[in-house]
Parts: C-alpha cells; structure tokens; sequence
C-alpha cells in the first residue's frame, strides 16, 4: 500500500495509480496540496509505488 | 511531465498557465514573474527603499527572498502580535523571521505591540470588545496602523506585503458578495501614497497561493506552517477552500475573476463618485490621516482599552 499523510491525518491507497487519482480517491483537492516524496516535489502524473510514503503539505495558511 | 525548458522531470505543475517547469527553471520563472508585474503594475523602482511586512509565512518570507534576489533594497518589518496561547504562535514566526534575516544579512524592524499599546492582540480584543471574540479584525486594525507609522517614521517610499492571487481573489469574491464599492476600488495591486501614508504595493498578487507554496519549499525557506490560532474558521479561509473547487474544474477561473475585475476598474465600473471624496485630516495623537473627526481607530481603540 501507499501511505499518504496530511496535516497528521493518515490515508492509504494501492499501488501502482498517478497522484491524481490517489487524491481523487481520498477526496482532496489538488488545488489544495502540494505533494512530496522523500522530499522532493512530485507532479499529478506521478506512479505511487508500493510501500512508500506521501507527504502532502497544505496550500492554505493563515496570515 | 517534464520541465517545458528544458525536458527534465518537472518539479512544479501550473495548469492554468499549462506550464510544469523544473525546480532549477521553476526557481527562475517566479523571480522573473514578480519583477514583470513590478514593473506592469508600477510599484516601485531599485532606488527607492521599501519595507517588506513578514509574518514568517511562506508568502511573506517568500516575498522578501525574491526582492533580495532581483537587487531590490528591501528591508523587513516583523510586528510581534503576542498570540501564544496553546502554540506559540507569535514567538515561533518571529524566530523563523529572525533567523531568516540574519541567514541573508537582511535588516529587519521588529515592532512590540505589547510595548506600544501595554497589551497583545487577544487582549486588546478582549478590552474592546472588536469584533466580538474574533482577533483578526482588531489585528488588521494593529499591523495597518503599526506598518504606517514605521515607514513613515524610518523614510520608506513602499510598503510591500506578501498578498498572494487567492488572498486577494478572496478578498474580492467577500467584497462581490456584499457589492462594497468602496472597498472594491480600493483594492489592486497598487495603492498609491497620500499624504502621510507610504504607496502599498502587492507583487505577489498575480501568483497562486500553491505557486507561493512551491517557491518556499523548493528554495527551502523555512516558514510557520501553522494557521494563526485566530484564523482557523475564518470566512476568508472558506472563500479559498470554494474558489479552489472551482479552480479545480476550471483551471485558470481565479486568475481570470482578478484579473477582468481590475480590467473592470481600469474601465470606471467602480469610478469613484465625487460624494464619497472623503475629506482626510491628521489623527491629533498619532499624526496618521483619518476620515472620521477627531482621534484614529488605533488611537480611539487603544485608548478605550487603556481605560477598562
Ligand atoms: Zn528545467
Ligand atoms: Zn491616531
């Protein structure tokens, strides 16, 4: 499985799908997001592989 | 998706300028975009000095680092709210601040809100009742009245903040909601100087909070990633989260609801009628001008406060 997490909230989805569709899947808006895999940036058409881990940091902050 | 310079892997995807770039060339775009709009918009020019408002957000941090880099004389301004309750808010973004202008050798003015008026934000909401309960509004009152006074008092030509396109498309869709022409004129990305009171410009206004977002991670700035405790729940916070639904489906529709009502503007839509002129004069405490008789907001609330 993969394992995506934002704000502390944990979300698990299969292998093998784009970004997009994972966040589609857990219903976040893209819009929303940016995501990051062992640090770097990845875009929407990116294959999440089994066993890793997504972090996903939120767009919106106050101030 | 690769990097439309130069065929790498793309770092950053934007599609409403259907444009995915590289970290290196992506690092390169915003700078360049911030200096187009700079000059577009007229905000200011390399000789003249501004301060920049930084909360130790990713926009306002953000927006200083870009300055830095395209050789403008910029100098920040940090105003300690002391909102530290439950996280340490105010404390925590004024280390980040800190230790950004230092890492650079930036200069930076640091204004106690607590020293100036004897009580921080959440207190002086409680003392006055602003708002009731809500900090932001008493909050705003604060830093505009704190970041005139330093610019006046320390010559700075331009006051610059680090607003972003979903800030002010927020902004703008509270104030469509409402029909307030009076604030809807005067938002853009320039507000231009009147007597006593420094131009305030924008230059992020054209770029996307995620742009902004992309930009702090990939230049690796360390920011406040946390909400202000205040803001969380804030109607402006639910204006992005809707504007972003749509975005979503139609990428590029935020862009465009800024973009037509500045055109909008530019063509008199919200040409000024000559009855609401309002006839300034100088706050007889601070000096700052003000429309209503007698002492400013800041001044009338702090003194209300002062004396519960
Ligand atoms: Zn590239
Ligand atoms: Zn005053």
């Amino acid at each position: 499985m993969v394992k995506i997490i934002l704000r502390g909230k944990e979300y698990e989805v299969r292998p093998g799908m784009t970004l997009l569709s994972a966040l589609k899947r857990i219903d976040i808006l893209p819009e929303s997001v940016i995501a990051t895999r062992d640090g770097e940036l990845i875009v929407e058409d990116e294959i999440l592989r089994e066993g890793e881990t997504i972090k996903l940091v939120a767009v919106i902050s106050g101030g | 998706m690769k990097c439309r310079t130069c065929g790498q892997k793309a770092a950053v995807n934007m599609r409403q300028h259907k444009l995915a770039l590289c970290k290196e060339h992506y690092l390169e775009w915003v700078p360049a975009q911030v200096e187009r709009f700079i000059k577009k918009y007229r905000m200011f020019s390399r000789e003249e000095k501004i301060l920049v408002a930084v909360s130790g957000g990713k926009d306002s941090l953000s927006l200083w680092d870009i300055l830095h880099r395209l050789g403008y004389v910029a100098d920040g301004l940090y105003i300690c709210l002391g909102i530290d309750e439950g996280i340490a808010y105010s404390s925590e973004s004024q280390r980040l601040t800190e230790e950004f202008a230092a890492e650079r050798g930036l200069k930076l003015q640091i204004v106690n809100i607590q020293q100036q008026t004897g009580m921080t934000i959440p207190e002086l909401s409680t003392a006055t009742m602003r708002g009731r309960g809500k900090s932001c509004s008493v909050c705003g009152l604060v830093k505009r009245h704190e970041m005139n006074r330093i610019a006046r008092d320390f010559g700075y030509a331009v006051l610059a903040t680090g607003h972003n396109l979903d800030d002010e498309a927020a902004v703008l869709f509270g104030n469509t909601l409402t029909w307030s022409g009076e604030y809807l004129l005067r938002q853009g990305p320039v507000l231009p100087a009147t007597p006593g009171l420094a131009r305030k410009v924008k230059p992020l206004c054209r770029l996307y909070e995620r742009e902004m977002l992309a930009y702090a991670l990939l230049r690796g700035i360390e920011y406040i990633y946390d909400e202000c405790p205040f803001a969380v729940g804030a109607t402006s916070i639910y204006y992005k989260e809707l504007l972003n639904e749509l975005e979503n489906n139609r990428p590029g529709a935020k862009l465009s609801f800024y973009l037509s009502f500045l055109e909008a503007r530019k063509k008199g839509l919200f040409a000024e009628p000559e009855a609401i002129q309002q006839e300034l004069h100088p706050c007889p405490n601070c000096g700052q001008p003000t429309s209503a008789p007698g002492l400013c907001a800041f001044c009338k609330m702090t003194s209300k406060a002062n004396t519960v």
